[in-house]
């Protein structure tokens, strides 16, 4: 087992880590800024290391400054959690260069599943179906259109440069075209330097579903299910669960053989999230995250597994602790996202300090918390405060103890989405699993 | 008559898209903030041309502070 890990992250996933870390007796070693150095998961480390100032890009971004820390401390290992560093494949290169093991993929994986146009490519290759659309990047108007009589319209024109929805245009219909074309290589040529657009099929309603993988450095590659992700705001989620509910058998038994398939074919080592759209009967590829997940947890609560553990495991060289047919799903789990944002106000960010906070507790429910009381929520950072997971026999079980814990949780001083969630939670749609990622937006749970 | 246009959340300020004397319409953007990984424009209440910019770039800003003036 390695004998020391730096989380360069921070909030409730470095705790979680941290957490993690002692369980199997590894020293964890937390970095902070300056505006984190009252946050539990400083106190909560082994050590901690002070890296700069508030703004991320002066701290928790700094290539030299993260491995400054694990420089100065000794550490083993890098555990990078999710956002932050952690899919940045320079960032995981340098890493192996100074000698850190790096908690996640090769970094070359990294760099691959990045690169929307080369993921399409590479899992295209591999046998997994991807929305359909221009092979790689189109330089004309003609082939574009060539592209859309194929795949048929409404369709997404998208920057092939590009990432984070910008440059995207929808397309209704062929005579639409022209214009969205000249319009949506304005933007990505201002965006990215390079006008070059691919098309894809617009999927009107669609339903996210996605397939946890974890491999490990003998070639194994094992699923540990999936999870539903499809209540979502600006693209991201606020409730996952695990089964999605509602899902065909058939269409979850080729979801799951597609994602180990498309991770076999990367080489993938360790944890990684393959996202799937589904429409229907329809699934397409969307993208590979080569990380942990926000969303970890709910995996966790319906397989008894704690995926911690088999990141540090795998990543000290260890094989997969199970084999695919030891790896059940039993009963259901729910996870709720408590963000500083206010669901009034579409969302917006409500930073703050923390004045008050009650956690709720009781059978089958799980906090994962990155704030304690009287800490200030930052500008600087992602909004997320906590995670409420609920588990059940049933799905049915687990949605009434989120609505108990939701009741439960108190929180002063920061708007959060807590009524957001006790709105869908009530809603008939979501209670039968009817769902998909484009509901919010289009005021589905509107007070 | 001269207006205040005040930040309606708290966060850094991002980038300056206007200066003073530009004519703006409802709705533009004067500044952009970021805040907790969000871009979120600072928008002109109303018409007008831009008198003042109140704020530099990477400047945190409060909710209801003054941003610019516009005439």
């Amino acid at each position: 087992m390695l004998p020391s890990v730096l989380v360069a992250n921070r909030g409730e996933i470095a705790r979680r880590v941290i957490r993690g870390c002692r369980r199997l007796g590894v020293r964890a070693i937390a970095v902070y800024s300056e505006a984190d150095a009252g946050w539990p998961h400083v106190a909560e480390a082994d050590e901690a290391v002070l890296i700069g100032p508030a703004p991320a890009r002066e701290s928790y971004l700094d290539f030299e400054r993260v491995l400054g820390a694990a420089r100065k401390t000794g550490a083993r290992a890098v555990h990078p959690g999710y956002g932050f560093l952690s899919e940045n494949w320079r960032f995981a290169k340098a890493c192996e260069e100074a000698g850190l093991v790096w908690i996640g993929p090769p970094w070359r994986v990294i760099q691959q599943m990045g690169d929307k146009v080369e993921a399409r490519r590479r899992m295209r290759e591999a046998g997994v179906p991807v929305v359909p659309g221009s092979e790689g990047a189109l330089d004309s108007l003609e082939a574009a259109g060539a592209v859309g009589g194929r795949i048929g319209y409404p369709l997404m024109l998208k920057a092939a440069a590009g990432g984070g929805g910008i440059g995207m245009v929808r397309v209704a219909d062929a005579a639409a075209l022209p214009a969205a074309w000249a319009s949506a290589q304005r933007r990505a040529q201002a965006a990215f330097g390079s006008g070059a657009l691919f098309v894809e099929r617009y999927v009107t309603e669609p339903r996210h579903v996605e397939v946890q993988v974890f491999g490990d450095t003998g070639g194994q590659v094992v699923h540990l299910h999936e999870r539903e992700c499809s209540i979502q705001r600006r693209h991201q989620k606020l409730i996952e669960e695990s089964p999605a509910p509602a899902l065909d058998p058939e269409v979850k038994a080729h979801l799951v053989e597609a994602a180990v398939r498309g991770a076999r074919a990367v080489g993938y080592v360790n944890a990684g999230t393959m996202e799937f759209i589904v429409q229907g009967r329809e699934a397409y590829f969307l993208e590979m995250n080569t990380r942990l997940q926000v969303e970890h947890p709910v995996t966790e609560e319906v397989t008894g597994l704690d995926l911690v553990e088999w990141q540090l495991r795998v990543a000290s060289g260890e094989p997969l602790p199970l084999p695919q047919d030891k790896i059940a799903q039993r009963g259901a789990a729910l996870e709720c996202r408590i963000y500083a944002e206010d669901p009034a106000k579409n969302f917006m960010p409500s930073p703050g300090t923390v004045a008050r906070l009650a956690l709720p507790a009781g059978p089958g429910v799980r906090l994962e918390t990155g704030v304690a009381e009287g800490v200030q929520v930052s500008v600087h950072y992602d909004p997320l405060l906590a995670k409420v997971v609920t588990r059940g026999d049933t799905r049915e079980e687990a949605i009434a103890r989120m609505r108990t814990a939701l009741e439960g949780f108190v929180v002063e001083g920061v708007r959060t989405v807590i009524p957001f969630h006790q709105r869908v939670l009530a809603s008939a749609a979501f209670r039968a699993g009817r769902v998909h990622t484009q509901m919010v937006e289009q005021g589905g749970f509107n007070a | 008559m001269p207006e205040e246009v005040k930040a309606h959340i708290t966060g850094v300020v991002f980038q300056i898209t206007s200066k003073a004397g530009d004519r703006l319409a409802a709705g533009d953007p004067v500044v952009v903030l970021e805040s907790m990984k969000m871009e979120i424009p600072v928008e002109a209440p109303r018409a007008g041309v831009v008198r003042e910019i109140k704020v530099a770039e990477g400047q945190t800003v409060q909710e209801g502070d003054t941003i610019a003036v516009i005439d």
